[in-house]
């Protein structure tokens, strides 16, 4: 059959199982837009291209499976630069399909021509641009297979506009032939025995564990193995739901803003099983000074993670989910017998430095928080966050249990990543509650999308925690800049009119006790709903490591 | 320490944008890179010679290989291997010189390959040492021009650096 270009790149998302795409067009992408008029796909037109592509981040983040953005050349191209990056950093799996101009065009500084393959380089796990319209189903193919496969990661397609006009006959390409690229799977045994003595010399293990147990799907597996050898596990941002919060053994986030239990336990580990991690520098604080007293297990699919950033003593490279199955087999030949006396320390820390917060009769956030984590934890929910204060008090105060139920940007700390991922997740999963917990500056990077919400439907909530700062900026200049608040004071548009403007509901609250009766009324309708929670302004988000400091160097 | 690294990659539009755009990204020095199709087409060889300690060459070789183009990375420095590169250099040469500097190219083996009314162009082929010591010879006559390929390296005897080779 007689195929353009734009009908086969649609033809394969179909086959490829693609429900949804997140959109923009313009010129250089009609004709494939013009091939999803009539396709099986949903299409959800977002109101900016960023916004298409945290959806299709958000989508992937909630579903597991890979999100689809589109945008036409030019800015539509460069407008989806930030969601890649964020996708990147966080290692989600998205396909980002740009128009290109026509090949002739190419290199000719011509009209509404970007060089999206060179700028995303750095940013994608892979990309390509499809020079010869017999190549595209392939491609589409291996992008798909790149970008779920290994280390997940974004890939783009950027597609000339003569390519995906052009007509070929089209066949089914075959199977997958990628000769540089054998993503790792089962750990090499003799690494896992390795580690399995070494958790069974251990006296005071910790499991530190990250956005890879979530990505591999093997919470299950990583919950066995803390029961089994009795240690306690934190999480990064990336690994919340990876672990339940709630979980006798969880010890929450650690790093700049995790508990202080979880530093203590980490300091003072002679084991750290670091599991889907990297050693960010938000975990870790003062490299040389992070677990000092620690042997490191450090299990990962991605190989470069591995002496990266610190020095382990076993490296087993593989997925994790399998890699733990294979751990968990090896450990049933020891008898692991864990002391007591670590479960004590670390119960008597937890008692003694719990996550806090001072009520003083102000609206506090962290209240806000812990308020919507009682009316939502007995019902399925995800819960999506932009980039500051309240993302810090939400990892903080939220207990989440599922994985893939906390949807924030780790990596790349995107202001703007709240709403229109938690559309997108809203959209992979129609029949849960899904909540974006924003702040006043956060929300206006990309508070268009409420258009979009309203559009199609969508009944995401919105709760801002108002402050009328970049909180967590100020609290910085608080802290190390001697109270100078240069530019972070925000003078903010009337939030519930504005809802009520793009046609959601909107809500103001401004005292403890109107807090649940307005989250249940927005979690009760059926319409996307904006609550504007008018919170203390200058609260900080504690405890907290100084910039450069070891991480049991607390303040607060 | 210097490393001399053999890359195998896709014979693609891009993927040398890839490698020198990963290796500058991430901080890496290098002191030459030179690449060329295989004696199969679909396969282009990059010689890139790093410096580094240890852990910096570690990760080198594995952000390599994570691109997908790249099909396989290895280290020939521990090695028995052959390395060579390929210079021009353009002389001052008054005809008073000539015969001294055709004399020394003779005992380098090297080349002459072009001949001007006040300059030579020398052509050697050498490892760096060789490469060096042409230089420091010629020097006193005036070098005008200097231009080098960069290194390329091969493995000693009957070990390949191929797609299927050890
Ligand atoms: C796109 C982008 N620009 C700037 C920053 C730097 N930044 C980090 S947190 C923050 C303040 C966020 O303010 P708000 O959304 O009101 O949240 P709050 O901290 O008050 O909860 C800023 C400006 C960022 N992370 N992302």
């Amino acid at each position: 059959m007689e195929l353009k270009g734009g009908e086969i790149l649609v033809k394969c998302l179909e086959e490829l199982g693609v429900e949804v795409v997140f959109g923009y067009p313009g010129g250089a992408i009609l004709p494939v837009y013009d091939a999803l008029y009539d396709a099986d796909i949903r299409h959800i037109l977002t109101r900016h291209e960023q916004g298409a592509a945290h959806a299709a981040d958000g989508y992937a983040r909630a579903t597991g499976r890979p999100g689809v953005c589109m945008a036409t050349s030019g800015p539509g191209a460069t407008n989806l630069v930030t969601g890649i990056a964020n996708a990147y950093m966080d290692s989600v799996p998205i396909i980002a399909i740009t128009g290109q101009v026509a090949r002739t065009m190419i290199g000719r500084d011509s009209f509404q021509e970007a060089d999206i393959t060179g700028i995303t380089l750095p940013i994608t796990k892979h990309n390509y641009l499809v020079q010869d319209v017999n190549d595209l189903a392939r491609i589409v193919r291996e992008a798909f297979h790149v970008a779920t496969t290994g280390r997940p990661g974004p890939v783009l397609i950027d597609l000339p506009r003569d390519v995906a006009a052009s007509k070929t006959e089209y066949r089914e390409p075959g199977p997958v032939k990628l000769r540089g690229y054998r993503p790792p799977a089962e750990g090499n045994p003799e690494d896992v025995a390795r580690a399995a003595r070494l958790i069974a010399e251990a006296q005071r293990p910790v499991i530190y564990a990250g956005g890879g147990v979530v990505n591999s799907g093997a919470h299950e597996e990583l919950r066995a193995l803390a029961e089994k050898i009795m240690a306690p596990v934190a999480t990064t941002l990336m690994g919340i739901g990876g672990f339940p919060g709630d979980h006798p053994l969880s010890l929450g986030m650690l790093g700049m803003h995790g508990a202080k239990y979880a530093n203590y336990a980490v300091m003072e580990s002679d084991l750290l099983i670091a599991v889907g991690v990297r050693f960010d520098d938000r975990v870790t604080g003062k490299l040389d000074a992070f677990a000092p007293e620690a042997r490191v297990i450090h299990i990962d699919i991605d190989p470069a993670e591995i002496g990266k950033n610190v020095r382990v003593n076993v490296a087993i490279v593989g997925d994790v989910k399998r890699v733990l199955t294979q751990l968990l087999k090896c450990l049933d030949e020891y008898l692991v017998r864990p002391g007591t006396a670590w479960q004590e320390k670390i119960a008597t820390w937890k008692k003694e430095y719990p996550l806090t917060y001072r009520r003083d009769g102000q609206l506090k956030p962290q209240a806000v928080i812990q308020e919507i984590y009682r009316q939502t934890k007995d019902r399925p929910t995800r819960v999506a966050t932009d980039v500051g204060q309240h993302q810090m008090w939400t990892a903080q105060y939220y207990f989440f249990s599922r994985p893939r139920s906390f949807i924030s940007s780790g990596g790349l700390g995107t202001m703007g990543f709240g709403l229109p991922a938690a559309i997108g997740a809203q959209v992979g999963c129609p029949d849960e509650l899904v909540v974006s917990i924003s702040g006043d500056g956060s929300i206006q990077m990309n508070i268009q999308e409420l258009c979009t919400a309203v559009n199609y439907e969508l009944p995401v909530k919105v709760a801002i925690m108002n402050n009328g700062f970049l909180g967590m900026v100020r609290q910085w200049q608080e802290l190390f800049y001697n109270r100078r608040y240069a530019y972070t004071e925000l003078i903010n548009p009337d939030f519930v009119k504005l809802a009520e403007a793009y046609g959601a509901e909107g809500l103001r609250v401004t005292r403890e006790v109107e807090v649940a009766p307005a989250l249940e009324q927005a979690f009760r309708s059926s319409r996307p709903v904006l609550i504007d929670f008018v919170v203390a302004r200058e609260e900080n988000v504690l405890p907290m490591v100084p910039p450069g400091e070891p991480i049991d160097k607390m303040l607060g | 320490m210097r490393h001399t690294l053999a890359v195998l990659v896709e014979n693609n539009p891009g993927v040398l944008a890839r490698v020198a755009g990963l290796i500058r990204r991430r901080g890496f020095n290098i002191d030459s890179l030179a690449v060329g199709p295989t004696n199969d087409p679909t396969i282009s060889r990059m010689t890139i010679v790093v410096e580094g300690d240890d852990l910096v060459l570690e990760q080198v070789i594995k952000q390599l290989r994570k691109l997908i183009e790249v099909i396989k990375v290895s280290d020939l420095t521990a090695e028995e291997h052959v390395d060579r590169e390929l210079v021009l250099i353009k002389v001052k040469a008054e005809p008073a010189q000539r015969s001294q500097i055709i004399q020394l190219v003779d005992v380098f083996r090297a080349h002459i390959v072009d001949v001007g009314r006040e300059t030579l162009i020398v052509e050697a082929t050498g490892d760096e040492e060789k490469i060096r010591a042409i230089e420091e010879i010629l020097r006193p006559f005036g070098i005008k021009e200097f231009v080098r390929t960069g290194k390329v390296a091969m493995l000693r005897g009957s070990r390949t650096t191929s797609v299927d080779g050890e």
